[in-house]
């Protein structure tokens, strides 16, 4: 406000153009950060001999070139947004969770497990759905809640935990999956392994019919966003989660019990992930394979890390991500170069928006004063919480 | 509160019970795991002799044994350990040890159970311990990486893909300009990856010092492009190349160590990235804790204002410390293209680089700590390994191979949980650093 005060002489319509723009600020760093990113992408392209804009074309055309294009698009990114959620809700409290597949791949198997009940079929939708949604929430935010409990108790760093724990979700999710012998979650019916798919009323929705589907899942992660945004900046807890997350010695000092926080953040974290895992079984395929969630845990890390932990910003970050990746299959269709150029445009994507610096020299973006406070240290060091 | 938990706290009484604690937790523990040992298990084992050996056949030195007496021996001293820990203060020093002893039965106990629970005979249990070392290798130079960079002050979440990145191009050199025929262009590749691990570092720097960009987005930035970037290069570069498979690097005898009877052939015929982890250990000890230079690198992962004072310039301590541990970990992303395999796959570090991290955390950013939490992982994987080849059987149940391959990470949580306690950074470990006016 104060800037505003001190100028307070005639403007020309020139100097309101220029004040718009700094206003806009925020924004357009994140825009010029993506063009960048595609112009880098592009020499990348150029250098092995193939044409940046033919590339290109045909990615945007994957990415939202008809409807079924761009609900493909979307439904790509609706794991994306509860597992970026996973990461950034515990970004918030000064926690870092590299657990979100493990916690993604649990509340898929919990939920798969919960559909094999065979009492479903009797159940109405508006009952068989949910269930399995929350059987996934239960089962990441139990998954989720160990490392919290563990850091709390014996100080075991959630780093270190959490990457255990996605490799144990993983080996042990592919034996429940794929024992023959015993037969444990196996559909024995099918040739490779995967469990039973869920019955109908179990399955998700789809608004729209493509592959991947939307599915209603991508409304409930909406739903989670608004969720999470109201719990950070409305209630007690959202309150003594971001203290916490500040500074843990003068939140433990306000009288707040930072252990408790720490576990429940943990667990609500590895309950968003584990809705996100659900949401995918009941809205997707109807059952869960190996290895079907690879990836997904850096992939959460980046969007949530691109969103700056801000849980609407993960919504546009998200679509982003998933967008991209369902393009690429498009762009290597049409012009035989490998999706792992959208991996390094994404990476750079990252690296621009998080090292503003460079783009606010290439194309003079001013800082405003309020921008300080935005930029959260995510990095508060390693043991420092707790 | 009720009232009886105020006299409770007020009355000195308190002072005669014996104290609840962590190592009375651990010592339950054991006491409880040991009596199911010599109670439950011991008695169920079949009355088999087996053997434990030193050497590949044919002719191996043995060493015989009967599973029973040794599990009952093991499940006593777990018992004894347990017990010791409530036995108060004065027995406190008793209980440490029976702890460490303890702990260090649990290797020999798992062989031990298992050879009883197999129909194979024996095991070369030195081999296994050699296999460990081999295994925890690219584990204990990504953990001296990140050493490195984190006692300087920048945290290094992207191990993982300067080891990736260097593998890549380190494999991408020799296929294309080697051919993958060995000699002397294998050697110029390891040391193109070690660059590229340097370059990649240099990124890291650039934008987590320079532009004081968060570090863990930096990392998180440099795993992507390393995962996207080596992918690209597979396919447009090494593919296209036509040399999928070269010839990895060739064991070196040490001349006079390998002599040594039963040792030598195992411990001292290895590949050289192998013995160069041992010489990468022992110089980040010496150089960052015996030398002013490694002072001045943990100063500014201390307190880099109170550095700058003392004329240190931070920003230039820091860019090499970060390069110097990007180089380590392209000497890991070698192990894997150039020593192990011969070889590029996606994704082919799969997440060492993340279990160097745990190991350096594990060892509490000292470098001896962190290489023993790389074996212990380096020895777990092995363990595993050999467990599966063993083919253990729990009564009809044959125990899955996932098990035995999850057995690294349940390893790593226990003793991280139960042995470890709080893991403290350097201080300004992840602070960015302005240089003050």
């Amino acid at each position: 406000m104060t800037d505003t005060t001190e100028t307070t002489r005639e403007r020309s319509g020139a100097h309101r153009f220029l004040d718009a723009y700094f206003a806009a600020a925020p924004v357009l760093v994140p825009v010029y950060a993506i063009l960048l990113a595609f112009v880098v992408g592009g020499m990348i392209i150029l250098a092995i001999g193939d044409n940046p804009f033919e590339a290109y074309w045909a990615l945007v055309r994957g990415m939202f070139g008809s409807t079924d294009r761009i609900a493909a698009s979307l439904g790509r990114s609706t794991p994306f947004i509860g597992a970026a959620l996973a990461v950034a809700f515990a970004f918030r409290a000064g926690l870092f969770n590299i657990g979100a597949e493990g916690q993604l791949l649990v509340g898929a198997t919990v939920a798969a497990w919960v559909g094999t009940f065979s009492f479903l079929d009797d159940f109405p939708a508006l009952i068989a759905a949910p269930l399995v949604l929350t059987a996934g929430v239960v089962g990441g935010g139990i998954y989720g809640g160990i490392p919290g409990f563990l850091k709390t108790r014996t100080g075991a760093h959630e780093v270190i935990v959490t990457i255990m724990l996605n490799n144990i979700a993983v080996l042990y999710v592919r034996w429940l999956v794929s024992s023959q012998d015993p037969v444990i979650l196996r559909d024995t019916n099918a040739s490779v392994p995967r469990t039973e798919p869920l019955p109908d009323p179990a399955r998700l929705p789809e608004l729209v019919d493509s592959t991947p589907p939307l599915h209603l899942g991508f409304i409930v992660m909406l739903l989670l966003c608004v969720f999470v945004w109201f719990v950070l900046q409305r209630t007690t807890t959202g309150f003594e989660v971001r203290s916490v997350g500040t500074n843990p010695h003068a939140a433990r000092y306000a009288g707040m019990n930072a252990n408790r926080t720490i576990v429940l953040v943990m667990v609500l974290a590895g309950s968003f992930a584990g809705l996100a895992g659900a949401g995918e079984i009941a809205g997707t395929s109807g059952f869960l394979s190996p290895g079907v969630f690879v990836a997904i845990g850096f992939d959460s890390i980046a969007i949530a890390l691109l969103a700056r932990a801000n849980p609407f910003a993960i919504v546009p970050a998200a679509i982003l991500w998933g967008s991209m990746l369902t393009g690429a299959g498009l762009m290597q269709q049409e012009t035989g170069l490998s999706i792992d150029v959208v991996r390094i445009v994404q990476a750079l994507v990252l690296l621009f928006v998080a090292a503003d610096v460079i783009v606010r020299t290439l194309f003079r973006v001013r800082r405003k004063a309020s921008d300080a406070l935005e930029t959260t240290q995510l990095s508060t060091g390693w043991g420092s919480a707790t | 509160m009720g009232v009886g938990d105020v006299t409770a706290t007020t009355l000195p009484a308190t002072r005669g019970l014996p104290r609840f604690g962590r190592l009375q937790t651990i010592g339950l523990i054991y006491a409880l795991f040991g009596a199911f040992l010599t109670f439950n298990v011991v008695p169920n084992l079949e009355r088999v002799d087996k053997a434990v050996t030193f050497e590949p056949p044919p002719d191996p030195l043995t060493l015989s044994f009967d599973p029973r007496l040794v599990a009952a021996i093991i499940g006593v001293v777990f018992i004894g350990t347990g017990v010791s820990t409530f036995l108060g203060p004065r027995l406190e020093r008793v209980a440490h040890y029976g702890l460490i002893v303890s702990t260090a039965c649990i290797a020999p106990l798992i062989i031990v159970l298992a050879l009883a629970l197999s129909d194979t005979a024996d095991t070369n249990v030195l081999q296994l311990m050699v296999e460990s070392l081999r295994l925890g290798t690219p584990i204990a130079l990504g953990a001296m990486a990140g050493l490195w960079c984190e006692r300087a002050g920048v945290v290094n979440i992207g191990i993982e893909g300067m080891m990736l990145g260097s593998a890549g191009v380190g494999f991408a050199v020799y296929a294309t300009i080697g051919e993958g025929t060995g000699g002397t262009w294998l050697w110029i590749s390891i040391l193109v990856a070690i660059l590229t691990g340097g370059l990649i570092a240099l990124l890291h720097a650039i934008v987590a010092v320079s532009f004081r960009t968060d570090q863990i987005i930096s990392g998180v930035v440099i795993n992507l492009l390393a995962l996207g970037g080596t992918g690209f290069l597979r396919s447009e570069i090494i593919v296209p190349s036509g040399v999928s498979s070269g010839e990895s690097t060739s064991t070196i005898a040490l001349p006079g160590l390998s002599d040594i009877p039963i040792v030598g052939s195992q411990v001292f015929t290895q590949k050289p990235i192998f013995y160069a982890m041992f010489v990468v250990v022992a110089l980040s000890w010496f150089v960052l804790f015996k030398t002013p230079f490694g002072l001045r690198v943990r100063a500014c992962g201390e307190h880099p204002h109170a550095a700058e004072t003392l004329g240190i310039n931070v920003i230039r301590t820091r860019y090499t410390a970060v390069i110097v541990g990007g180089l380590i970990a392209g000497l890991a992303g070698a192990w894997y293209s150039l020593e192990t395999q011969g070889g590029f796959e996606d994704n082919m570090t799969s997440g060492a680089g993340f279990i160097a991290l745990a190991a350096l955390i594990f060892g509490k950013w000292k470098p001896w700590t962190a290489f023993a939490g790389a074996m212990l992982f380096g020895f777990s994987r092995a363990l595993g390994t050999r467990l599966q080849i063993l083919g253990v059987e729990i009564g009809d149940f044959s125990i899955p191979s996932e098990f035995w391959q999850s057995l690294p990470f349940v390893v790593t949580i226990i003793v991280v949980a139960g042995a470890i306690g709080r893991a403290v950074a350097p201080a300004a470990d992840g602070q960015p650093y302005q240089r003050s006016r």
